[in-house]
């Protein structure tokens, strides 16, 4: 499962990171790092982009990146 | 004495700013979203006898990324000189905080963590075992609020005790059981072979060694030591590949520093709220970026500014401008020497007048994007626009520095910055100047005034900011799909948690720019007004009709000379010259014609002088086309050298050139046309 395919408030756990070492880096400096528990708040209307929590932390990414993260829904 | 160097590094948006404010009397600018500091800067002081010199990095999430702003904390931490690295970390965001100070323990150099927003983390019920967190870091961490002061007079005694310490405290930090394994085996071989380099212990050799660093390995490559430790320092790294499956450092890296950093919390940070208690930024963001109603608030709050720029702004500038129609009487009295008379009351009252005019719009207008800057909603709005601005091959973060743009074009080039690819910050700053600056508004003010009734004139400005923004979007898309061709950068930014900034950092911001306003005004202005009003009344004719003196004069006959030029826009001389100086600075362009109008007739007590002149002089459509190009035409002199300085080379500043007089020919012709068909 896809972090982009997650609906407003379900929650997961990140399995996978499959992108750019550079992409990568900027995922990992916000603590979206394997292993870690996300919650989704939001997801814009045109599902562009969405706003995900970890640890408190609100985070915005596009739609096209969100792709690029496997979960397990919990 | 020698001063001590302190680096002040931490994560974007965790208040070092404010914390340097707190330490000194300085006044750094404030924000409330990522990029506020773009440059390094730097601050002296005393403290207890120390003579103590703060750096200010730009804010990073991690040193080891790829954006200018990472690059630039870097190389400053690993090239430069300095004594002490102060780490300001978020009380209320530990964690991911702490994945910054990992990597900055790496350096092995002296450190001292700075818990800031302390105080905010009592309020969220959150209590820090601050002594816990020194045992296993073996780093000294102090409580701090920036907002407060509490601690800050503790945090620089204890910079300056640890600069004064001849020994360095070393990382205590441990890794998990695997890494430790083998940082034992490298640090037991450098035990054994007494190898030493710079002031590292074997133990932080051997992180080294393990965390691939590039320098100490080209350091230690070439000694004859390499020989045996190579076989060892493979079976070490074939050992953790394994182990994580992976070969790639940095997600091994950013597996053991999230754990540790999860480890940390866990131990020293205990919550008092319950778990589902939603806190109060989660319940604001459920409207304010709620997919329904998140964007048409959006739209709401900026015509409302925009509305009050107008409507609030006019009640000050009447009084301002009695009181300029009254000072140039009495000067204009008491003065006999006609030549001099001309110069104070046609020329500097006239001119520096009409820039003063506006510093009531222009203040509101600050106050506005001040608010967008420090309370957070700037960054949700890039989350709201990202998609739109995503279509126009723009990146949501350039909502940013596109923002910034409306007050002044100086700080929203700097601002580009925080965009990490070259073309994203290219189409950037070539569209910001289509972002009408404050020094904008004065002319926007007047001849919307001047054409619309009063209930009118808000909406109408509105629609200004609007269309140059809409216009600017296309043309991003348009150097999109031409010059600028290339992949985009990702969208992933943090939103900060909403915080309600202080009366004082409001008046701090805006007096700051209302001040410069002013300065400008004084200095670069009136000096601009001497010259006009001297090319406009000389050479002198031998003829007593002002007009005709006007159109003899150097300023006419430069004016008659660019007319044919704008011409077909429908501007007459007078206009033209008026958008030529505004090459100097955009206010000028108002106290130009402040000149420029007002000497047909004889200074008179009634206000609102110049709007009337307008009024009567310049057709509507004239007024149509000169406001689009006032809209798209070059920033003024300082915007453009700091253009060409952001955008790598004065060979931009003439692509801007050619591009904004291009656009702005070509739609001032458009509109002109039409607005004489209405």
């Amino acid at each position: 499962m896809l972090l982009s395919n997650l609906d407003i408030s379900q929650e997961a756990q990140i399995i996978q990171i499959n992108c750019t070492d550079e992409l990568k880096q900027r995922f990992y400096s916000f603590g979206l790092i394997k292993g870690t528990t996300i919650i989704v708040d939001e997801i814009s209307l045109a599902r562009n982009t969405m706003a995900v929590n970890i640890d408190g932390t609100e985070i915005a990414l596009r739609i096209e990146e969100a792709e690029q993260i496997e979960v397990e829904a919990l | 004495m020698k001063p001590i160097k302190v680096v002040l590094a931490g994560q974007p948006n965790v208040g070092k700013s404010s914390l340097i404010n707190s330490m000194t009397d300085s006044r750094l600018k404030v924000g409330n979203f990522s990029g506020v500091t773009v440059e390094k800067s730097q601050v002296t002081f005393e403290h207890h006898c120390h003579i103590l010199e703060i750096i200010d990095l730009p804010g990073t999430y991690s040193i080891n990324g790829f954006s200018q702003e990472e690059k630039v904390a870097r190389d400053f931490l690993q090239n430069e000189d300095y004594d002490v690295i102060l780490n300001v970390v978020d009380s209320t965001h530990i964690t991911r905080n702490l994945l910054l100070t990992l990597e900055l323990l790496n350096m092995n150099k002296k450190m001292v963590i700075a818990l800031n927003m302390i105080d905010e983390a009592k309020e969220e019920g959150i209590t820090i075992d601050v002594a816990q967190i020194e045992a296993i870091t073996g780093i000294p961490v102090i409580a701090v609020s920036a907002n407060t002061k509490d601690g800050v007079d503790e945090l620089l005694n204890k910079v300056h005790d640890i600069a004064d310490d001849d020994n360095r405290l070393r990382s205590k930090v441990s890794y998990s059981d695997i890494i430790e394994e083998q940082i034992f085996t490298i640090k037991n071989f450098f035990d054994e072979d007494d190898y030493s380099f710079s002031d590292l212990n074997s133990r932080e050799m051997a992180i080294k060694l393990l965390s691939e660093d590039e320098n100490f390995f080209k350091e230690i490559h070439d000694k004859p030591v390499f020989m045996e430790l190579q076989p060892l320092l493979i079976k070490c790294h074939d050992n953790i590949h394994t182990y994580f499956e992976t070969k790639s450092h940095a997600d091994i890296q950013a597996i053991e520093h999230n754990a540790i950093s999860r480890g940390i919390k866990a131990e020293t940070v205990s919550c008092a709220q319950p778990k589902n208690h939603k806190p109060l930024s989660k319940k604001i963001d459920d409207i304010l970026i709620n997919k329904f109603v998140g964007i048409p608030i959006f739209l709401f709050l900026m015509w409302g500014l925009f509305q009050l720029t107008f409507e609030l702004g006019a009640i000050p500038m009447d009084y301002i401008d009695s009181l300029f129609s009254w000072l140039g009487d009495a000067v204009g009295m008491s003065i006999a020497h006609d030549g001099l008379r001309s110069l104070i009351v046609d020329g500097i009252i006239a001119g520096v007048g009409a820039v003063v005019l506006f510093l009531p719009n222009i203040i509101i207008l600050y106050i506005g994007i001040a608010l967008l800057e420090t309370t957070g909603y700037m960054s949700r709005v890039a989350f709201l626009l990202d998609g739109f601005f995503h279509k126009f091959g723009l990146h949501g973060k350039s909502f940013i520095p596109l923002v910034t743009g409306f007050g002044c074009s100086v700080p929203a080039y700097m601002a580009t910055r925080t965009l990490k690819n070259e073309k994203d910050r290219l189409i950037t700053l070539f569209i910001i100047g289509f972002m009408s600056c404050g020094a904008k508004l004065p002319v926007y003010v007047l001849f919307a005034g001047a054409f619309f009734s009063p209930e009118v004139a808000g909406d109408v400005l509105f629609y200004i900011y609007i269309a140059g923004a809409l216009l600017g979007l296309v043309m991003a898309k348009v150097l999109r799909v031409t010059v600028f061709k290339g992949d985009d950068e990702p969208f992933v930014m943090e939103m900060p948690k909403y915080r309600l900034p202080t009366l004082k950092l409001i008046y701090m911001i805006v007096s700051q720019k209302a001040w410069s306003y002013l300065k400008k005004a004084g200095t670069f202005i009136l000096a601009a007004t001497i010259l006009i009003w001297f090319a406009s009344n000389y050479p002198k004719h031998n003829s007593d009709n002002q007009a005709l003196q006007l159109e003899h004069s150097y300023l006419g006959q430069v004016g008659k000379m660019t007319e044919p030029f704008f011409a077909p826009l429908g501007f007459d001389w007078k206009l033209s010259i008026a958008l030529e100086t505004g090459l100097a600075a955009k206010e000028v362009v108002v106290a130009t014609l402040g000149i420029l109008y007002n000497v047909g007739d004889e200074v008179d007590e009634e206000s609102d002088e110049l709007l009337n002149a307008i009024k009567e002089q310049i057709p509507f459509a004239t007024a149509v086309s000169f406001i689009v190009f006032v809209m798209i035409y070059l920033p003024c002199f300082a915007a453009s050298m700091v253009f060409a300085k952001e955008a790598g080379g004065y060979k931009y500043l003439a692509y801007l050139f050619i591009f904004t007089t291009v656009i702005a020919w070509l739609m001032s012709f458009i509109a002109y046309k039409i607005a004489l068909l209405v």
